[in-house]
C-alpha cells in the first residue's frame, strides 16, 4: 500500500514504508517539455526538506528538482542517463528519479494529497 | 521544480497579440511573453520533434511580432548605410541584405534584414525587417538620424516564415513564382489591392521563406498553408535550436551594445567597398579590428557529454583560466549532442581548440567548432 504526496513546485513522493520514490508530476513534465538530460545525486547523499535534489534540462532550460521530505538517498533511476525522454513518457512510473529513505514522516503531513494537489493546478 | 515561465506569464503586464494568436491557441500551443507578445512556444509535437520536422519536411512560424517598416526618400540606401556597414547601394530592385545598426563605438544596436523595392517617383524604397524587442528604439533611431527620408511602421501586417526542404513546394502551390527565387530575394504580390512581400530568406539555416501579409489574411493563409501535410506549425522553442544549430545570431543573447560586428564574426556582411571606405558609425574601430584582429571571437563549442552549457557559463581553459562566456547554449536535436556559442579571448578561438565550460561547477570538456553546426541548405538555384 503506498501514497502520493506532492510539493506546490510540482513535485511528487510517492511513499512505500520508511523510502519515498522521488519524481516530477505529468504537469512539470508538460511544462518543461522535452527532456534531454537529468542529472542524479549520489547514493548515499542526505538531503534537507527542500534542498536541491536534481536537475532536469529540457530543450530550453535547466530546473531544478528539490527533496520533498528529508533523508538519505538510497536509489537513482539510471536509466534516465540514457533515456531521458522517460521523464516525458511516464514521468510519474519509469521515470522517476530518486528514492530517499524519509527521515521523518510527519513532514509528509506538510505535502499535498492527490485531491489537494489537483485542487491547486486548477489555481494555476 | 523551478518554473519560471508560468510564473512570469502570470505576472507580466498585458501582453500583445499578433494576428495568429487564435491559431496558436486552437492548436495546443503553450503561450509564454516573448518581447511583449505572447506567443508560442511550442506546440502539442514538441520542441524536439518540431526541430526535426523543420529540418526533414517543413516548418511554419509566426514571427508577426518583429519590426516591418518602409524607408522611402531620395538616396534611401545611401543615407540608411550612414547607419549600418552593409553593402545597401549595390543592392539592385528585389535583392535584400543582412546588416547591423550600429552606435558610435561600432557595437550593435539591432541586426537586421534590408530590402531594396522598385522606386518610386519620390527616390529609392526600402523594406525593413528589425528584432521586436528593438523595434521601437531602431525606428526612433532611424527618424532621428534621417530625418530627410519617410519611416513608416507596418503595424496591420503579419509575418510568417515556411522553412524546411519542403517549403519550397508548399508555397509554390498557391504562388508558383516563388519557387526559382534566388536566395535572399524578394517578391511583392498584389492579392486583393494588397501588397504581400515572399523573401527567400530565413533564420534555420533551411531553404525556406519568410511572407509579409496583411494581418486580415494571415490567419486563412497560415490555415491553408498547414493543411499541407507536409508543414507543422513551429514555436520559438525550436526556432532558437535550428538557429543556433545554423550558427545564427540572436540579438541581446550572442550581439547586443557590447559586442561588435567583427567580435561577432560577422564580417562576411561588410563588403570589400564599405571596409574600405567606412562612413557608418564607429568605423574607426571595425576597420582597426579589421586589420589588427577583435580582442575576442565569437566562437562555437561543441560540449562533451549530454548536460548542455547555456547562457553565461564560464568558458575556461583546462587549466581553468577564465577566457570567455557562453551567450547561447543547448541541446541539438539535429545532433543529439549539447553546442553553444559564446565568446573567448581570440588565442583561444580557434578551431579545435580544447576548452571546458562550467556549468553548476562541473567542468564539461569542449571544442571550438566551425559554425554552423549543421550544414545549411540555403537554395543555390535548381
Amino acid at each position: 500500500m503506498s501514497t502520493t504526496r506532492y510539493t506546490k513546485d510540482h513535485e511528487y513522493i510517492r511513499v512505500e514504508g520508511d523510502t519515498g520514490t522521488v519524481g516530477i508530476t505529468d504537469y512539470a513534465q508538460s511544462q518543461l517539455g522535452d527532456v534531454v538530460f537529468v542529472e542524479l545525486p549520489a547514493i548515499g547523499k542526505v538531503l534537507a526538506k527542500g534542498a536541491e535534489a536534481a536537475v532536469v534540462e529540457s530543450v530550453k532550460a535547466a530546473s531544478e528538482i528539490y527533496a520533498p521530505v528529508a533523508g538519505e538517498v538510497v536509489a537513482i533511476n539510471d536509466v534516465l542517463g540514457e533515456e531521458p525522454g522517460k521523464v516525458n513518457e511516464d514521468a510519474t512510473g519509469d521515470g522517476w528519479f530518486l528514492r530517499i529513505k524519509i527521515s521523518d514522516p510527519a513532514e509528509l503531513d506538510t505535502l499535498m494529497d492527490e485531491a489537494a494537489y489537483q485542487d491547486f493546478l486548477k489555481t494555476l | 521544480m523551478s518554473l519560471e515561465e508560468s510564473k512570469t506569464a502570470g505576472s507580466a503586464p498585458a501582453l500583445l497579440h499578433t494576428p495568429l494568436y487564435a491559431l496558436h491557441v486552437a492548436r495546443g500551443a503553450r503561450m509564454v511573453p516573448f518581447a511583449g507578445y505572447a506567443m508560442p512556444v511550442q506546440y502539442p509535437t514538441g520542441i524536439l520533434e518540431e526541430h526535426l520536422q523543420t529540418r526533414s519536411k517543413a516548418g511554419l512560424f509566426d514571427v508577426s511580432h518583429m519590426g516591418q517598416a518602409l524607408l522611402e526618400g531620395p538616396q534611401a540606401a545611401a543615407r540608411l548605410e550612414t547607419l549600418v556597414p552593409g553593402d545597401l547601394t549595390s543592392l539592385v530592385p528585389g535583392r535584400m541584405r543582412y546588416t547591423q545598426l550600429l552606435d558610435a563605438q561600432g557595437c550593435i544596436l539591432d541586426d537586421l534584414m534590408v530590402t531594396r523595392l522598385e522606386n518610386d517617383s519620390n527616390g529609392e524604397r526600402l523594406f525593413l525587417v528589425v528584432n521586436a524587442a528593438t523595434k521601437a528604439q531602431d525606428f526612433a533611431h532611424i527618424s532621428a538620424s534621417l530625418p530627410d527620408l519617410r519611416l513608416t511602421p507596418l503595424e496591420d501586417r503579419a509575418l510568417l516564415a515556411l522553412q524546411g526542404p519542403a517549403a519550397s513546394a508548399c508555397l509554390a502551390q498557391h504562388f508558383p513564382a516563388v519557387a526559382t527565387m534566388p536566395f535572399m530575394s524578394l517578391i511583392e504580390i498584389e492579392q486583393e489591392g494588397m501588397v504581400w512581400r515572399i523573401s527567400r530568406s530565413g533564420y534555420t539555416g533551411e531553404d525556406g521563406f519568410e511572407i509579409a501579409v496583411p494581418a486580415d489574411s494571415a490567419q486563412s493563409f497560415a490555415e491553408r498553408l498547414l493543411a499541407d501535410e507536409t508543414v507543422l506549425p513551429i514555436g520559438l522553442g525550436a526556432r532558437d535550436s535550428l538557429r543556433l544549430e545554423a550558427g545564427l545570431c540572436l540579438y541581446g543573447h550572442d550581439i547586443d551594445t557590447t559586442t561588435t560586428p567583427i567580435e561577432a564574426g560577422l564580417l562576411w556582411s561588410i563588403s570589400k567597398r564599405r571596409r574600405e571606405s567606412g562612413g557608418f558609425p564607429g568605423a574607426a574601430r571595425i576597420q582597426c579590428e579589421i586589420a589588427e584582429g577583435p580582442a575576442r571571437r565569437r566562437i562555437g563549442l561543441r560540449i562533451e557529454g549530454k548536460v548542455p552549457a547555456r547562457e553565461g557559463a564560464v568558458i575556461e581553459t583546462p587549466e581553468g583560466v577564465s577566457v570567455g562566456f557562453v551567450t547561447s547554449g543547448g541541446f541539438a536535436p539535429s545532433l543529439q549532442a549539447p553546442i553553444a556559442m559564446g565568446y573567448v579571448a581570440s588565442a583561444h578561438a580557434a578551431n579545435g581548440t580544447v576548452l571546458q565550460a562550467v556549468v553548476r561547477g562541473k567542468k564539461l570538456a569542449a571544442t571550438v567548432t566551425a559554425m554552423p553546426f549543421v550544414p545549411n541548405h540555403y537554395y543555390r538555384g535548381s
